[in-house]
Order: C-alpha cells, then sequence, then structure tokens
C-alpha cells in the first residue's frame, strides 16, 4: 500500500479510529458498568451460576459424600412416578394455596372498602390491621398460633366457653392445614393496603352518576369497583399465590419440622428442606426445586395469558 | 406489572358516602370488633409471658390474676447459651444486611436511573427476572459454595451476598425512585465537571433518603425475622439468631415453661413492633406503591 508523503498510514490511520473507538466505548461505558459490578458479580455468582449447576444437579445423584453421578431424568420420573411424599406436598400446598388466597383477599378486600367510606380513624384501624402482616412471618407467631390451636389452646377455651369441645387442631391431621391457613389469612393487611390504594384511584364522580341513576350500592360495586379494580385483584392474587407456594416457616415450627401429623403439614419446600439438608439427596432436591419454578412459570404465564379476558386496564 | 400500582396522593374522602349517624356507628363498631379479633393473639401472648404458668391454660381473658416477670429472666437463661447472644447475633446479621442492601442496591439502581451504558436495558431486564425466580433453585449450588469457602456457621453465608445486591427488589424499589428526582440536578452536576460517583453520592442519595429508609427498614424486618436462611447456615448455637434459639427454646424440655417461651416470643417482636410504631407511614407507603407482599 503506498501512502503519500506526509499523511498518516492507513494503518496507523486505522488504529487510531480504534483506539479513539475503544476509548469512546470504555468512557460512555466504565461508569455504568462499575457501579452495575457488584450487582454482576452477584447475578454471575450467585444467581445464574448456582441456577444452571443446580439444574446439572437435578439429573444427578449428588449427596455431598461423592462427586455427583449423572442419573438422566430419574430423579424427575421418580417424582412423577413413585414419590408419595411428592404427592402428599403436592395435595398441601395446593390446597393451602387455594383456601389461603381466595379468604386472604376477600377479607383484605371487604376491610378496605369498610375503610374507603370516609371512616373516621383510618390511620388507626389500617394499622392495626396491617400489624399481624408485619410481625405474622415470624417463629414467634408459629410459635403462639401452635398454642392457640393446641387441644388445650385459646382457641378451645373459647369454643368451650359456648359449650363447644375443640379438637386438638395441630395434632389432627384432617385439622393441621386449617390452622396454617388461618394463620396466612390472619395476614391479609398488605393487600388490604394495596387495594386500599386502588380504591382511591376509582374517580368519585363515578359513582355519582351511577347513583344518579339510582344503581344500587350492589350494583356499583359489581358495575364499578369490581372491573376498575381488576389489576390490583390480578396483582395481589399472582403475587400471594407465589408467597403460598414457598411458604415454609410456619408448617416447620407448628410440626416440629416434620411436616406431620401424617405429612398434612408437608408443605412442599419443607419437603424440599428435608430432602436436601435431612436427608442430603441434593440431587433430588435440586430437582424438586426446578419443579417448584416450573409449578410457579406455568400459574404464573397462566395467570398472565387468562388476564386479558378479565383484567380491565384503563387505557 | 407493578407500575399500574404506583399511587397518586391519597385523595380525601368524598361526601357522597357521608353517611348517617347509625349508619357510621354500627361501621366503627364492627371496625373495632374486627380490630380485636385481630390483636387479641398477640394481646394474649403478651399476657401469658407475665401470668402464673397454671392460668395460662385455663383462661382466654388478658387481665392475669397477678403479674410475674420472672419469665423473662427465666427465658433470656432458658437454653445454654443466654438469648443476649441470640439477640447480638441477629443484631450484627441484621445491621450488615441493611448496609449491604442500601450500599449495593443504591449503586446498580443509579446505574440503571441514570447512566446511559451499551446493554443498560438488556441488565434491566435481567435484573426484573431475578425476582421472579425462587430462591430454592440456587439454594443448594450456593450452600454447596459456602460450604467449600468455610463460611458455614458463619454469618458470611447470610450477608456477603447483600453486598452483592443479592436482593434485587431494592433495586427495583430504588430505580422507580431515582427516576422521579429532576434530571436538571446531574446534568447541571455533570456540566459543571462532577463525575458520576460525585453525583451519585452528592445529588441523588442525600435526595433519596425516603426510599434508602424504607429499603433500609423492610430489610431490617425481613432479616430480623428470616428463618430459612440461619436454619441452614447456623448449626452451632453460638452463632444462633433469635428466630433459631426461638424455636430451639420450643423443642427442648424447657418447653413446659410456657411463660418463658412466651416471653422470649415478646421480645423478638419488639425490635418489629418499634419500627411499626415509628415508621408506620414508609411501611405503609412502601406496600401502597410497590406491591410489597408484607
Amino acid at each position: 500500500m503506498r501512502t503519500p508523503a506526509g499523511a498518516i498510514s492507513v494503518e496507523r490511520y486505522q488504529g487510531a479510529v480504534a483506539e479513539g473507538r475503544f476509548r469512546r466505548l470504555w468512557n460512555a461505558n466504565a461508569p455504568g458498568y462499575l457501579f452495575l459490578l457488584p450487582w454482576l458479580i452477584g447475578f454471575f455468582g450467585l444467581t445464574l451460576g448456582p441456577a444452571l449447576i443446580s439444574l446439572y444437579l437435578s439429573f444427578t445423584d449428588f449427596d455431598m459424600l461423592r462427586s455427583p453421578g449423572w442419573v438422566g431424568a430419574a430423579n424427575y420420573v421418580r417424582i412423577a412416578t413413585a414419590d408419595p411424599k411428592f404427592s402428599a406436598a403436592m395435595h398441601v400446598t395446593l390446597t393451602y394455596v387455594v383456601l389461603s388466597v381466595p379468604f386472604k383477599l376477600t377479607f383484605a378486600l371487604l376491610v378496605a372498602m369498610a375503610l374507603n367510606r370516609g371512616v373516621r380513624g383510618l390511620p388507626i384501624y389500617r394499622a392495626i390491621f396491617y400489624l399481624p402482616s408485619l410481625l405474622g412471618g415470624s417463629v414467634a407467631i408459629a410459635v403462639l398460633w401452635r398454642q392457640l390451636f393446641a387441644s388445650d389452646g385459646l382457641v378451645n377455651a373459647a369454643l368451650a366457653t359456648v359449650g363447644i369441645e375443640g379438637p386438638s387442631w395441630i395434632s389432627h391431621p384432617s385439622y393441621s392445614i386449617y390452622t396454617l391457613v388461618a394463620l396466612s389469612v390472619w395476614q391479609f393487611g398488605s393487600p388490604m393496603i394495596i387495594f386500599l390504594a386502588g380504591l382511591r384511584q376509582i374517580p368519585q364522580d363515578m359513582y355519582e352518576a351511577a347513583s344518579l341513576d339510582g344503581a344500587s350500592k350492589f350494583r356499583q360495586f359489581y358495575k364499578i369497583t369490581l372491573p376498575l379494580l381488576t389489576p390490583v385483584i390480578f396483582f395481589n392474587a399472582v403475587v400471594q399465590t407465589i408467597d403460598a407456594f414457598k411458604a415454609f416457616t410456619p408448617a416447620f415450627i407448628i410440626s416440629g419440622g416434620t411436616g406431620g401429623p401424617i405429612n398434612s403439614t408437608l408443605f412442599y419446600t419443607l419437603y424440599l428442606y428435608q430432602e436436601a439438608f435431612g436427608n442430603f439427596r441434593m440431587g433430588y432436591a435440586s430437582a424438586l426445586a426446578w419443579i417448584l419454578v416450573l409449578i410457579i412459570a406455568v400459574f404464573t404465564a397462566f395467570s398472565f395469558l387468562t388476564s386479558r379476558y378479565w383484567v380491565h386496564y384503563d387505557d | 406489572m407493578t407500575e399500574m400500582m404506583t399511587v397518586t396522593a391519597p385523595k380525601p374522602p368524598s361526601d357522597i358516602n357521608k353517611r348517617s349517624l347509625p349508619g357510621s356507628i354500627i361501621l366503627h363498631v364492627m371496625l373495632i370488633i374486627a380490630s380485636i379479633a385481630m390483636v387479641y393473639p398477640l394481646l394474649w401472648m403478651v399476657s401469658a409471658s407475665v401470668r402464673p404458668q397454671d392460668e395460662i391454660f385455663s383462661s382466654t381473658s388478658l387481665i392475669p390474676s397477678s403479674v410475674d416477670f420472672s419469665s423473662y429472666v427465666r427465658g433470656w437463661f432458658g437454653l445454654d447459651i443466654s438469648f443476649g447472644r441470640f439477640f447480638w447475633n441477629s443484631l450484627v446479621i441484621s445491621v450488615l444486611t441493611v448496609t449491604g442492601n442500601v450500599v449495593a442496591c443504591s449503586l446498580a439502581a443509579y446505574a440503571f436511573a441514570r447512566l446511559r451504558f451499551t446493554g443498560r436495558n438488556f441488565w434491566f431486564a435481567i435484573m426484573l427476572g431475578t425476582l421472579m425466580i425462587p430462591y430454592h433453585v440456587t439454594l443448594i449450588p450456593q450452600y454447596v459454595l459456602f460450604l467449600n469457602l468455610g463460611w458455614v456457621n458463619t454469618i458470611l453465608p447470610l450477608v456477603v451476598p447483600k453486598f452483592l445486591a443479592s436482593d434485587a427488589f431494592f433495586i427495583f424499589l430504588m430505580v422507580q425512585f431515582f427516576r422521579g428526582i429532576p434530571r436538571e440536578l446531574d446534568e447541571a452536576a455533570m456540566m459543571d465537571g462532577c463525575s458520576a460517583f460525585r453525583i451519585y453520592w452528592k445529588i441523588m442519595l442525600p435526595l433519596s433518603l425516603p426510599v434508602l429508609a424504607t429499603a433500609a427498614i423492610f430489610s431490617f424486618i425481613w432479616t430480623w425475622d428470616d428463618f430459612f436462611g440461619p436454619l441452614i447456615y447456623l448449626n452451632d448455637m453460638n452463632t444462633y439468631t433469635i428466630q433459631l434459639g426461638l424455636r430451639t427454646f420450643v423443642d427442648s424440655t424447657s418447653a413446659s415453661d410456657w411463660s418463658g417461651l412466651f416471653a422470649m416470643s415478646t421480645l423478638t417482636l419488639v425490635p418489629v413492633f418499634f419500627f411499626f410504631l415509628f415508621f408506620q407511614r414508609l411501611l405503609i407507603e412502601g406496600i401502597a406503591t410497590t406491591g410489597m407482599k408484607r
């Protein structure tokens, strides 16, 4: 390549351009990536990496003693066909989800609507109803619950005053799950706060117009409140359902870590914990974890797909 | 999904709902009954903690026949290691977690909200995606990793991830807030030759105290109440948090000491209750605007 005297060579020119481009790229991107660095390290080292490893482990018989041996889909096959404890855990967890979420949301909505009617002392009521939500996740509350529903606990003492002899809620396999449902429903405070925020977004003139047209309160609820609140209902339902699938502490404390009596409080996460840290079947527990992800993913996708038929977005 | 949760300032209740006096009284009576039912178990627990042992199971009332605080002393020393140790451990973990969350999440949030760089939207989408992943998926490899690092039975597995912004929810919370701060402020500072870090430190953080406080309080409460993490990583009683201590107390032979158990249960709730009393507005706004689950 001939270069006219006095001009810079094409190579040097291109080099300078490349260097300039690199410098520009560096100057434009370095600050952003520097700020993001802790999160990026965490994402690769603690989220993406472990997730991929756990996917691999779910196809092995890893037990912490020997290095993982490939077993193909055996873990998944066993989960699907030959694990009565998995079926029990699924049954308990689904029962819990199906009972606790609708009751919790119904309570939350009813109380939010009562509070939204211009009640005096709203902040006090709201705070009282919210308190159980804030405290509910702790071991202390689970301990309290265990006592409340014991055979000689507070609930039965209260029932006795009206002449009913209550069963031993906690240690009876048919009732124990309901004590956990009750514990969850008791914590309706945070969805209630979200409902309250949503209710305040509904323009009051809609109700005014409706009542001028002679619409009853019930009709107003059915035709105005409910449709306009569907985005909030949808949000609460998705969040609470995912949360219910992941519930752990209350079942662990109330059953003493066993999931008993007769697996009646064997929450999915409790079973996963037992397999991983009780029996050290890490490969099997990894498969259980991925099944949980799958269940939550399918549920979420299903909710979003059906949402367009019933969730009303105002735009 | 969360954007729709953003609310405008609460409107004062309209007159259309102004009700008759009897209607208003009925509503209040119902709400008061419901409130009592909600807090009754909590009050009962506090009263059970100072009640004579033989009265705990026989009485549904809140007023004990005699008040006896010795259960607090008995409970405190009810295990081989006193609850003082557990409280200290919980406090250390919680304070470090709060620090880690506030520092690491605000750094990342600043990058997402303000800095322009290639791939920003991609990483932001990834970050939102991690919010959906249940932690069970990363649990086992993380455990193996920390075990090999020799971190089991130390607080490191519980604390170090927070300095790597592992609670991505708070990043999201802060991004939302940072976006609301007028851009003119940092653009003017940039014109004056301020570095990105100085803008973050001198402009963004001071203007973001409400969201930093919300993140700090929620992460304190969640860490204080956390049971699963300590259950897995802390097996030596010297390292137990109060939640583990309480659980051991339930399982131990001293479980027949009900008033001692309720005394310690009450004590573990005190810090959370303190935050509830003094920062209620922040907590409730945090939930109303972002849809946090508790």
